[in-house]
This record gives C-alpha cells, sequence and structure tokens, in this order.
C-alpha cells in the first residue's frame, strides 16, 4: 500500500470511529433527557425486608466495623464501602455511570458543600423521615436543615456534624490568637494553611461579615456579586499568606506536623491526632462561631437495596451508634441522647465534642451548604456554586 | 469436515493479508475502540456545557469552554507553569541522566553496571506515592534536608510546598524513564566511531560535542517524551508536595470533574494532548522515534 493511500485509510477510520461516537453520545442525551421525570412521593411507608447487601460512598470511618458489624449481624446486610476523600469525588462517584449512583450505590454520607448538588442534579430520592425513629430526637436544627431538606422534602437523614476550628501552634503563635482575623494577617506569612476547597469562600465571608458590617452579608453561602467580589479580594490577598491549601486534612495535619505551617483552619479530629503525637497545638472557635459540616447520608435515585439503606438510616441514627461513630471520627452526633454513651466510652467527650451546649451554640455555626443563584431574596442575584469553584481556582490556581 | 479445514487452510495461504488481517483484527479494533474511543468522546464533551442550576450536562454544541479557558489568564498562568515544570524537569533529567547512562554503558564493568541498573530501577519497585511521601518528609521544615544543612551549620530551606519542590520531586520520579533510553543510545554507538574521532584528532570535548551528542540525541528526545509527558499530565505531585499557586492542568480537571463539570474539564485536557501533539511533531523531525 502506498503512503497516501494509507494516511487516507486511517483518516477514513478515524472519520468512521468519530461519526459512531457522536451517534452514541447523541443516544445517550436523548435517554438521559427521558429519564429526568421528578419524584413527589416521600419514599415507602415502612420498611421491607434486607436485600443482603449495602454499598456506601462515604467518609473514610462512616461505616467503621466497630460499630457496624452489629448492623450486618442484625440485618444480614453485607457492607460494601467506597471511601472518598473529598465532597468533589462523591458527587463524581453518584453522577458516574448515568448519575442517581448508577444502579450501584444505595448511600451516600454527603456534606452540605455536596448534597444540594446531588438534590438540584436528581441523583438522589425523597426519604420517609416517619420510618427513622430516632431523628425525632434530634437537635432541632439537624431535623429539616436547609442542606438536605428542599420545600419540606427529606432527601436524607443528617448523621454527624462537626465544625472548623482555628488550629495554632502554641510554642510559635504567642499569644494564641482569638479571631478568625489571623488567617488574614501578614504577621503569619507562609506559616498558613488553608483547606483546598471552594466552599472555603464562606470562611472568608463570614469572616467579612463581622470585620465589615457594611457589606451586608447575612449568610456567608448567599453572596451578591458585590458581598463575593470583596470576599474573592480578601481571598486573593490571603493567597500570598498561605503555605498551603491542603487536600486532605491528613496533609493539613502533616504540615502542623512537620512544623511547615503554624497557624490554619482545619477539623477537630486533626487537633486530637496531632495532640495524641504530642504535637503542641490547640484548636479555637471564636466567639463569633464558625463555619461547620454536617454529613448526611442520602438514599440514592437507583439504591438496588433501598430497605438495607432504610435499615442502615435507622441504625447509625441511635444514641449508642451515633456515640461511638462520633469518637471514632472524632465529631458531634446529632442525637443528643448520645450524650451518655459518649461519655461511658469516653469520660467528658460529650462535652469535649460541645453535644451538650445550648441551642444558641448551635446557631454561631454556619453549616456547610452548596451556594445557589436563588438564595430567597426574589432576585435570584447570588453567585451559585459554579461562580464559586471558578474564583477558587483563581485564587489557588 | 477434514476437507473443509483443509480448503480454509489453503484459503489462508493463497490470501496471506487475510490471515493477517483476520489475527490483527482483534487488537486493532480494542486499541481504536478503547483507546482512540476515550480520546474522542473527551474531545466531544468538550463541545458541550452544565445546566448551571442541575449541573446536568447539556448535549448542544458551544464553544463557551474554550472561551472561558482563553479568555481567563488564570488558565494560561495554569498551563504556563503545567509546561513550564516539564520542561525543566525534562532538562534537568537529560542533564543528571546522560553522564551516568554514559558511564553505565561504556566505562562501568558488567558487575557495577548491573547494579547500577538496580540502583537506577529499584525505585520503581515502590509506589509512585509512597516516593513522593517519602520526599515530602525529607523536604519538610523539620525533616531530613533541613536536619542536614542546620547540622553543617547552614539556615533551613523553605522548599517544602513550593515550585521548586515539585520541579524536585518530578526531576526524581522520572529519572529512570530518561537514564532507559539514553543508554540505550549510547550503547549502539559503535567503539571504532570513537576511536575514527580521536584519530583525526578530536578530544575528548570535540567528539562528545560532533560524535555522542549527535548519535545519542534520538535517545534523549526518546527520553524526553517521557519526562514531559509524564510531568504534563500529572495531578498529584502538584496536590501533595505543592503549595499555593502550584496548581497543573490535571488538578483543575479534577477539581472540575468532581465539581461536576465534565465538559470544562474535557475542554482543559485538551491541552496537554495539543501540546503533547505539537513536542511529538518536533521529537519525530529530531529521529526520536528510529531509536525505539
Amino acid at each position: 500500500m502506498s503512503r497516501a493511500r494509507r494516511r487516507s485509510l486511517a483518516w477514513a477510520v478515524f472519520a468512521l470511529l468519530t461519526g459512531a461516537l457522536a451517534v452514541a453520545a447523541a443516544g445517550c442525551g436523548g435517554s438521559s433527557k427521558s429519564s429526568q421525570s421528578t419524584s413527589t412521593s416521600s419514599g415507602p411507608t415502612s420498611i421491607g425486608k434486607g436485600e443482603g447487601a449495602l454499598n456506601l460512598i462515604e467518609w473514610p470511618f462512616y461505616s467503621d466495623p466497630s460499630f457496624a458489624n452489629k448492623f450486618v449481624q442484625q440485618t444480614g446486610c453485607k457492607i460494601h464501602r467506597k471511601d472518598a476523600g473529598s465532597s468533589n469525588e462523591m458527587v463524581a462517584l453518584m453522577r458516574a455511570g448515568g448519575g442517581g449512583g448508577g444502579g450501584q450505590w444505595d448511600l451516600v454520607s454527603a456534606s452540605g458543600d455536596a448534597s444540594l448538588r446531588l438534590i438540584r442534579g436528581g441523583d438522589v430520592q425523597p426519604v420517609n423521615i416517619n420510618l427513622i425513629p430516632s431523628w425525632n430526637d434530634f437537635i432541632p436544627i439537624f431535623k429539616s436543615p436547609a442542606h438536605n431538606t428542599v420545600n419540606g422534602v427529606h432527601y436524607g437523614v443528617s448523621v454527624q456534624w462537626g465544625p472548623n476550628v482555628l488550629l495554632y501552634n502554641t510554642t510559635k503563635v504567642k499569644p494564641g490568637p482569638t479571631s478568625w482575623a489571623a488567617l488574614y494577617d501578614p504577621k503569619y506569612k507562609g506559616q498558613i494553611t488553608i483547606p483546598n476547597n471552594p466552599i472555603q469562600i464562606a470562611d472568608a465571608a463570614f469572616y467579612l461579615q463581622h470585620s465589615q458590617p457594611a457589606l451586608g452579608i447575612t449568610d456567608p453561602y448567599e453572596l451578591n456579586k458585590k458581598q463575593f467580589d470583596a470576599t474573592i479580594a480578601l481571598l486573593k490577598n490571603q493567597r500570598k499568606l498561605v503555605k498551603l491549601y491542603w487536600n486532605y486534612d491528613t496533609d493539613g495535619r502533616a504540615a502542623f506536623a512537620n512544623g511547615d505551617v503554624s497557624l490554619g483552619a482545619i477539623w477537630p479530629v486533626d487537633t486530637l491526632a496531632l495532640q495524641a503525637k504530642k504535637v503542641p497545638v490547640k484548636e479555637v472557635i471564636p466567639t463569633v462561631g464558625a463555619t461547620g459540616w454536617a454529613d448526611t447520608w442520602m438514599l440514592a435515585k437507583k439504591a438496588p437495596h433501598p430497605n438495607c439503606a432504610y435499615l442502615w438510616m435507622k441504625y447509625v441514627t441511635q444514641p449508642k451508634v451515633e456515640a461511638q461513630q462520633a469518637l471514632v471520627f472524632g465529631e458531634t452526633p446529632v442525637n443528643p441522647k448520645a450524650c451518655p454513651f459518649m461519655d461511658k466510652i469516653q469520660a467528658g467527650s460529650c462535652a469535649k465534642y460541645h453535644l451538650n451546649e445550648p441551642l444558641a451554640y448551635y446557631n454561631t455555626i454556619k453549616f456547610w451548604k452548596t451556594p445557589i443563584r436563588d438564595c430567597g431574596n426574589g432576585k435570584n442575584d447570588c453567585m451559585d456554586y459554579n461562580a464559586w469553584q471558578t474564583a477558587w481556582t483563581q485564587v489557588t490556581g | 469436515m477434514r476437507s473443509a479445514r483443509l480448503r480454509l487452510s489453503a484459503a489462508l495461504w493463497r490470501r496471506p493479508w487475510l490471515k493477517l488481517g483476520l489475527l490483527l483484527a482483534a487488537p486493532v479494533l480494542a486499541f481504536t475502540v478503547v483507546y482512540l474511543g476515550a480520546l474522542i468522546s473527551l474531545f466531544i464533551s468538550a463541545f458541550w456545557s452544565i445546566d448551571a442550576f442541575t449541573a446536568a450536562v447539556i448535549h448542544t454544541w458551544t464553544l463557551d469552554n474554550f472561551k472561558i479557558l482563553w479568555n481567563d489568564h488564570t488558565y494560561w498562568r495554569i498551563t504556563g507553569r503545567t509546561i513550564g515544570i516539564a520542561a525543566a524537569v525534562t532538562v534537568t533529567d537529560a542533564v543528571l541522566a546522560f553522564p551516568l547512562a554514559y558511564f553505565m554503558a561504556r566505562l562501568a564493568t558488567p558487575r557495577l553496571r548491573a547494579l547500577l541498573f538496580i540502583a537506577v530501577l529499584l525505585p520503581l519497585w515502590s509506589s509512585y506515592l509512597v516516593r513522593i511521601y517519602a520526599w515530602r518528609t525529607i523536604l519538610a521544615k523539620n525533616g531530613a534536608l533541613n536536619w542536614f544543612l542546620n547540622g553543617i551549620g547552614l539556615p533551613d530551606t523553605g522548599l517544602a510546598y513550593t515550585n521548586t519542590a515539585m520541579w524536585i520531586v518530578f526531576s526524581y520520579v522520572w529519572l529512570p524513564f530518561m537514564v532507559l533510553p539514553v543508554y540505550a543510545a549510547l550503547e549502539r554507538i559503535p567503539e571504532n566511531y570513537l576511536e575514527a574521532s580521536r584519530d583525526l584528532g578530536a578530544k575528548g570535548p570535540r567528539t562528545l560535542r560532533s560524535v555522542i551528542l549527535p548519535l545519542a540525541l534520538p535517545g534523549l528526545v526518546a527520553g524526553s517524551i517521557f519526562t514531559f509527558s509524564l510531568t504534563l499530565g500529572d495531578f498529584i505531585t502538584p496536590a501533595l508536595v505543592g503549595g499555593a499557586g502550584s496548581s497543573f492542568i490535571g488538578n483543575v480537571v479534577h477539581d472540575k470533574v468532581g465539581q461536576p463539570d465534565i465538559p470544562f474539564a474535557a475542554a482543559f485536557a485538551t491541552v496537554p494532548v495539543v501540546v503533547m501533539g505539537i513536542y511529538l511533531t518536533i521529537a519525530r523531525r529530531l529521529g526520536a522515534f528510529e531509536a525505539v
């Protein structure tokens, strides 16, 4: 075969293949559109017999065998777990295979920065909260929070939460900081670590809410263009001070342990891990409060084992199991009845994790929720998550 | 039955192209569908967009993603950083690998050569992640490097979580991929070429410049394809040893897939494909594929 002919043949194969793929892609488009019917039912009226298996997308340890084994024994639902490293990874896993969990996953332990994306994307289905008795005991703000309940429809059940705390090295930062202002203070240039997550924009907005009342920020997740631009300007200045934007909290933890950073935003679980390794660190939650994450077990739209999923939601929200999970992960239950069980496992842990606080305390924690354009003022002028993600890339990239 | 088999084998014997075609059909199909198919579907989805509210993919053709990439200097900065560090790593590895490969190919005793081969390849036995984490421990403020420097009276380096740290780690992890092709190229240079050069009065540097380097060039270029493309597509090293302002194209793609905005991720992912296309064209001109 001559060279020219060989080349034209190669092009023909290439063109054919491109054409075939375009047709296939168009086909996919059609089918996904037809399946976008929205369900308005609120789930089943009773929990049937378990299907023998339960597939979870979870934060590491969210179905730790120390408390999950008993569930497996009781229900016969064998747990297959997929640990996710970030909220984005969770959304991507749920979206894979045509969305709705792809017919593979039953539940996802989504944080507030992912949950609304899953609800809007039609990846999760309504849950009948009456089938989860412990729900009635929850701290009121976790019963129907904005990050998992839309128009009165529950898309899952709250499970645990934690604040984002200000952590500092007590030998290097003296006196210890008492305000979030420390994270924007040039004094600490090159010693700061911040989570690498677009939702972190809310932390800066929360700081501006108190330091610049003129901007009129009332909710750090609902920012109009002007408020958003002011927040991003603050973050661009902060970038010059930041040593590391941590991707996994264990990376932030390592930076504290190795002395690379001495001040930063991180989670209580990391404080405990560092203190256990005798790293001289201390965490503070400034008096104005903090942002925080709250996780929800959400039911995938195409869940193959819905009965096991309901059995699991019922199981993990019981006081004793809530206490066990809280102490395995280093977080706080949403069920206050877990308090005595926590103290039984580890004396004083209920107070340490702030489970015994009055409601006023919870109001100072601004829980993650996915920013959307419609933020309830009728003007549809809030910056959505896409804008947050783009701005975050501009700040950190 | 027997005659049918005979007839089939006779038919195949008369038409050798048919035999070849049947043998190659399966691998060629797998290659085109799995390998090229993935690339093409990526390229197609780059022209789609997402619904701002549901983040569902909208299957209508648009150039919006490419317009955003073109107009926002953030993506130029990230692309520039990615290509710049990939180029720096390639040059560093070439400079480090050449003398080592030369020594292994032409000077070392067989026993020493075997030992050096093991030394070069040994890191590849461990996970890539382990090696990156090891470097993070070395470069950390309380790490081995600063401990050593302080020991001999020098100050801390402050290398942890910087672009320099990425450059060092990349240069380390991809070095074997440069040493091996350069070694192969140097080993193939006939000894009498060097003798002829010497006979004609050329000293060492002249022989190196006029004989060895031109003959080793295809090996260097082949190695550079590995080091350049592996760095260009990486996102783990920037995530683990990079600091503020260390994002690579791969990190943005990773974030965008998770958002999820797969069309934008696909659009940005075409940039390294184009860069590699240009690089491979230049490499072919330089004769890199004659050495493969």
